[in-house]
């Protein structure tokens, strides 16, 4: 793998957010809407249950939490579509390039959106409403680990199914947070839902996250294994979802996808 | 690596197919050091999916590509670090500028120098007075100029020139052509252009594949394609054997 062609990647979303500096207002303003909105839910059941419940780590936390996810996948496809919108795959892939180097390319340009716009979260969470992240001790670091590579899996599950399926198969990838968040847990513990999606519940690790944070929250300690779970299947899923798209791509190169991507319309 | 007399581009008994259909039956060619070969034929012919396949964006159904010397389908990164292509119907990201463009595929071809190596491009495609421009937003002779600049970033061993003067005006076409003709005689790289400007074809290129059902029809020389089947000018024999049935010949395996 050649660093400089893996910086390319990345270097290419620097230079489009800095020539359109716009593109860094959705990275704050739909994180600022939900933290504000939830800052203020919990500022109220705070005040209609009384001292002896604290909210804002537990629901305008886990927001947050699940924002950084969601943030983390979209800073991925983002910088995937980039290219199908651009069409320039055919630029890009009858180059040296290869497919670790993009995706990580891909990989980098997500972390660096989604760290802006954690920075920006936790400001306002923490400046607002007065969420610490000390309320769940040194567990954090873990949980945003496991949070970072899910939404990386996410990301790169996404690029493939868009490369798969085409442009128009885009709508697909942006509510797949969304599908995912009543299993992961995030606003409830896990024991609330049913067998069956107790049973997904336990193959996606956001929900070793929350149930964990509920856990520090209530001062029963972090389950050191159920964190290691969590861990291991996230980078499992990163390992699954790179190991897609290969095999996505490949299947493009086989059938002259990726030229026709460039060429003309796929529908 | 190949030496200087070795082909820069060796293509053995290629052929894709989609199904029943067959885009390209059996070619095969070489290109030397130094040469610009034409690859011409109707539309459908399968010129596109040739220059696909050589580009690795398209997987030969079998058959064989040597890109100076390195096997395509085993070492794809390393065979294509020597080659470079510009096409119409590819153009870079419009919403980055020239430069930007051009560092970004420097990097990635891995360009030494890359600096002064984007400074000379950008001089010698009179885009100088371009460089902070969105690419999206330059005319169409200039947006063709900024991708033979990206095809020359690594100077190429093998350039593949697909229709690259299909949308500028005759002097920008003239320009672009004198540049590739120099550039094939100076670093002794090879060039496969196609073209439907047969006149283009006729001035450029040392030789001449015609391609038609994704075969090839007629392989040579131009001034003795013509001479041979006694036709007037390189457009007349290509009208003709774009309407005729002619056995396909024999190329070096």
């Amino acid at each position: 793998m050649r660093p400089s062609r893996v910086f390319a990647i990345a270097l290419r979303q620097f230079y489009l957010l800095r020539g359109s500096p716009v593109r860094l207002l959705p990275m704050i303003a739909w994180v600022a809407i939900d933290i504000v909105l939830w800052g203020f839910i919990t500022r109220y059941l705070n005040a209609v249950t009384g001292p002896r419940f604290n909210f804002v780590p537990l629901l305008l936390g886990a927001v947050l939490l699940w924002d950084f996810l969601a943030r983390v996948m979209q800073g991925v496809t983002m910088a995937f579509f980039e290219d199908v919108w651009s069409r320039n795959f055919l630029n890009l892939f009858a180059t040296p390039l290869r497919i670790s180097e993009y995706l990580s390319g891909l990989v980098i340009t997500g972390i660096t959106t989604s760290l802006f716009g954690l920075v920006a979260m936790v400001t306002l969470a923490t400046a607002a409403f007065g969420l610490s992240f000390f309320s769940y001790g040194v567990a954090i670091g873990p949980f945003f680990l496991i949070l970072f590579l899910t939404g990386i899996a996410l990301g790169i599950l996404g690029a493939a199914i868009v490369l798969r399926f085409g442009p128009a198969s885009e709508w697909l990838i942006w509510p797949i947070p969304g599908i995912l968040s009543p299993f992961a847990g995030v606003y409830y513990p896990i024991s609330t839902l049913p067998g069956w999606m107790r049973a997904i519940s336990r193959c996606l690790p956001p929900s070793y996250v929350f149930e964990g944070m509920r856990a520090a929250v209530a001062g029963k300690g972090v389950v050191t294994t159920d964190v290691a779970m969590g861990a291991g299947l996230a980078g499992l899923y990163v390992v699954g979802a790179c190991a897609i798209f290969a095999a996505v791509y490949r299947y493009a190169i086989r059938t002259g996808l990726v030229a026709r991507y460039s060429a003309e319309t796929v529908s | 690596m190949s030496s200087e007399t070795e082909p820069v581009l060796v293509v053995r008994r290629l052929a894709k197919s989609y199904g029943a259909l067959t885009a390209v039956e059996d070619i095969s060619f070489e290109i030397r050091p130094g040469e610009i070969v034409g690859l011409v034929g109707p539309n459908g012919a399968g010129k596109t999916t040739t220059i696909n396949m050589i580009l690795g964006v398209l997987a030969p159904t079998s058959g064989e590509i040597r890109i100076d010397g390195i096997d395509l389908a085993r070492r794809r990164s390393q065979a294509l670090a020597h080659t470079n292509f510009a096409a119409t119907y590819a153009p870079l990201p419009g919403n980055l500028t020239v430069e930007q463009n051009l560092r970004v595929f420097g990097m990635i071809y891995g360009v030494r120098g890359l600096t002064a190596r984007i400074e000379a491009l950008l001089a010698e495609f009179n885009l100088v007075q371009n460089r902070r421009t969105k690419c999206g937003v330059l005319s169409s002779g200039e947006q063709t100029r900024v991708t033979l600049a990206k095809a020359m970033l690594n100077a190429p061993r093998l350039l593949l020139l697909d229709e690259p003067t299909a949308s500028i005006d005759p002097a920008t076409a003239r320009d672009i052509r004198v540049h590739i003709t120099d550039l094939a005689a100076r670093s002794q790289g090879a060039v496969l252009w196609t073209s439907h400007n047969m006149y283009e074809v006729t001035e450029v290129c040392d030789r001449v594949l015609f391609l038609s059902r994704g075969r090839i029809l007629l392989a040579g020389a131009p001034d003795a394609l013509i001479a041979e089947h006694g036709d007037a000018n390189l457009e007349d024999l290509f009208v003709r054997v774009a309407n005729e049935t002619l056995t396909p010949v024999e190329t070096p395996a």
